[in-house]
């Protein structure tokens, strides 16, 4: 066992701030670690399978509907779990659980606004996808619209999430897979970026949904384990765990209930915005959609991804206090605990700070406490898996937007055929890969905290919104969509980069030019009063053609009739 | 599709019906997860010391079980628009698109 803690890491990772978590590692000192065989060896296993899925997809693969949607031929519990192994990153895996080490509480506060964000995709959202979309969220939001300028602005709207997403991504990877795997930064970050850009290519929507099962899968089933382990070793019972935990952690009672995490709240709010709405406004959640057979699989997926997306964060907070007693408690004294940065206990850290790696660390700790340096290997190995099913589904996604959207709709003007698109669906989905892999490079050692919550700020504040009003609004106009839409894609990322951790902590100015780090409470309305206000305005004769279709798109969206099969398209 | 199916399905009073209990059953549920987890944020905010009351003589908070609560409750409605969907919708839908024909 002591040898897998040493070479798991002896790293020290800043502890995140409080709303960093989303992002996952960001890392400011990590020194180069010894090569962890074990966690090598079981992700080399990982990498061969989907390989071989990705084979055996790329033969399939010869349509664009199957490279956009699989064909259409994934059910919905199917769907259900790629949408969970698509959502859940290893930011929740390591940072919620890293949170409620070092809060308690405070990570289940957190993991609640990841969730609640689902219900309104299956109220909302996900039935219009399906019955008036064929490959891209851009499909549906066009759909009675002039296709240049709102094809344009759900593409940005796409690359941008998609963006500061995969960045966030990448880094985190990076610096994650140097702890757990004790490769250099470059090295993770080509691996990556690599295995990405062949999954995607190759294999397109089946390869990258398969890769998200497995992962979900694995993961689900590594947390489940840990969990019972943790409750096992309470004896199932929950007090016992939370007198554990209470007695060792410095915070004692404390951690039982609301701490730091929200101490105001329009942040609170706003940073709950982001996540409901722009859960709903996610390009490579939207396009999850088009790869079921109809709206029934559609919201049958929806209601699968909670359950597995909802249990997964109730064992995120087991396993998170299970770290606190088993971990932190794991010695008497922290002098002797194995799993303690000696050289800062020494210090004079306590049991929460002095943990070696950083709280991010606290689940691979416990995953060596409760099974062993295999089974450490072993979620050491999930954990890269996820990171690729997560990179792999947002590079799917930028692909579309620039082949299916950029190229096809606004470039060619509709008029090219199936095998140029899907050529430039390659070429660009390499292109994103070379792409993430160069930005993970420039931004290594760049605070990256931040990006997540902005993909989720911008989601919700041009995708959401131009999306729920073309759906369910008769009187949006090209002119509305557009106009607002740009609005709330601007006002997200220009308020965010005016905010205190970009302007003051990144750009080093003295003061933000607006207290707020958490903006989709201004953003939103900016998108939704653009959106409004720009249509009642527009008298143009395009206008009026907006207007007239929605009687079409309604019915349809409404009973799916005129809906392309999904295996037929 | 064509002007002549959209009037056939407008003129069906079974789709009226569709569209009203599908939005309004959209509709309640949203308000209520809305409210739901606003109102938990705002326990948050205003409310700190009551979650981390413990209940009874125990540890456990009553933040714990309203957590959770949340997380569950996210789950169950969702769930009911699905069974609702596929008991009730789907079968309004069906009988529009075979009126249709």
């Amino acid at each position: 066992m002591n040898r897998a803690l040493t070479l798991l890491t002896t790293a020290a990772i800043s502890a995140l701030p409080t709303f960093a978590m989303a992002a996952g590692v960001d890392a400011t000192d990590i020194k180069k670690q010894a090569t962890n065989f074990p966690a090598i060896i079981m992700f080399v296993i990982f990498v061969g399978i989907t390989l071989g899925i990705t084979y055996w997809a790329a033969r399939q693969t010869k349509s664009a509907a199957s490279f956009y949607t699989a064909g259409g031929g994934i059910t919905g519990f199917q769907n259900g779990l790629a949408i969970a192994g698509d959502y859940m990153s290893a930011a929740s895996f390591l940072g919620i659980t890293g949170l409620v080490y070092g809060s308690g509480y405070d990570g289940l506060i957190f993991s609640v606004g990841w969730l609640v964000g689902w219900p309104i995709v299956t109220f909302l959202v996900a039935e219009q996808l399906r019955n008036l979309g064929k490959f891209t969220f851009a499909d549906v939001a066009s759909f009675r619209f002039a296709q240049t300028p709102i094809r344009t602005l759900a593409a940005c709207g796409s690359l941008v999430t998609v963006a500061f997403y995969l960045i966030a991504q990448m880094v985190g990877a990076g610096k994650l897979i140097q702890i757990l795997f004790g490769l250099p930064y470059l090295w993770a970050v080509m691996i990556v970026g690599v295995l990405m850009i062949v999954y995607v290519t190759f294999g397109g929507m089946t390869a990258t949904t398969w890769v998200q099962i497995i992962k979900a899968c694995l993961l689900l089933g590594g947390a489940t384990f840990m969990a019972l382990m943790v409750m096992i070793s309470f004896g199932f019972s929950p007090e016992k765990l939370f007198k554990a935990a209470v007695d060792i952690h410095p915070k004692h009672v404390a951690i039982m209930g609301p701490g730091s995490l929200i101490s105001d709240p329009v942040s609170a709010i706003s940073l709950g915005m982001a996540l409901m709405f722009g859960t709903a406004g996610l390009p490579h959640i939207l396009m999850r959609f088009f790869t079921v057979k109809d709206a029934k699989a559609a919201r049958k997926s929806v209601f699968y991804a909670t359950g597995f997306i909802g249990y997964f964060y109730i064992l995120t907070f087991i396993m998170g206090f299970g770290a606190i007693a088993l971990i932190a408690g794991n010695t008497p004294t922290p002098a002797t605990n194995p799993f303690m940065d000696q050289s800062l206990i020494a210090a004079g850290k306590d049991v929460i700070a002095g943990i070696r790696g950083g709280s991010n660390m606290a689940v691979m700790h416990l995953a060596n406490a409760v099974g062993g340096e295999y089974f450490l290997g072993f979620i050491a190995a999930i954990a890269f898996a996820t990171i690729l099913a997560v990179v792999s589904g947002l590079a799917l996604a930028g692909a579309s937007a620039i082949s299916h959207d950029l190229y096809a709709s606004v470039f060619r003007r509709g008029r090219v055929n199936e095998v140029d698109e899907m050529r430039v669906s390659k070429m660009a989905s390499v292109g994103l890969g070379i792409l993430a892999v160069g930005l993970g490079v420039v931004f290594e050692n760049q605070n990256v905290a931040y990006m997540v919550g902005l993909a989720f700020a911008v989601a919700a504040s041009c995708n959401f919104p131009v999306l729920l009003m073309s759906v369910f609004w008769k009187g949006m106009t090209t002119r509305g969509a557009f106009i607002g839409g740009f609005l709330g894609l601007i006002s997200a990322v220009g308020l965010v980069v005016t905010g205190p951790t970009v302007w003051v902590k990144i750009l080093g100015n003295a003061a933000a030019l607006q207290p707020y780090d958490n903006v989709a409470i201004f953003s939103m309305p900016i998108a939704f009063i653009g959106i409004w206000l720009f249509s009642v305005l527009d008298g143009s004769a395009r206008a009026q053609e907006d207007k007239d279709g929605f009687e079409a798109q309604y019915i349809r969206c409404q009973t799916g009739i005129g809906a392309q099969g999904a295996a037929s398209h | 599709m064509s002007t002549d199916i959209a009037k056939k399905v407008r003129a069906n009073p079974k789709f009226a019906e569709l569209v009203r209990k599908r939005n309004s059953l959209a509709l309640t549920l949203t308000i209520t997860m809305l409210v739901i987890y606003y109102g938990f944020i705002l326990l948050v905010g205003y409310a700190k010391s009551f979650l981390a009351t413990p209940i009874g003589t125990n540890l456990m908070t009553y933040g714990v079980p309203i957590g959770v609560g949340v997380i569950v409750s996210a789950f169950v409605l969702t769930g009911i628009y699905v069974l609702r969907a596929n008991a009730e919708f789907d079968t309004l839908t069906a009988q529009i698109v075979e009126e249709t024909k």
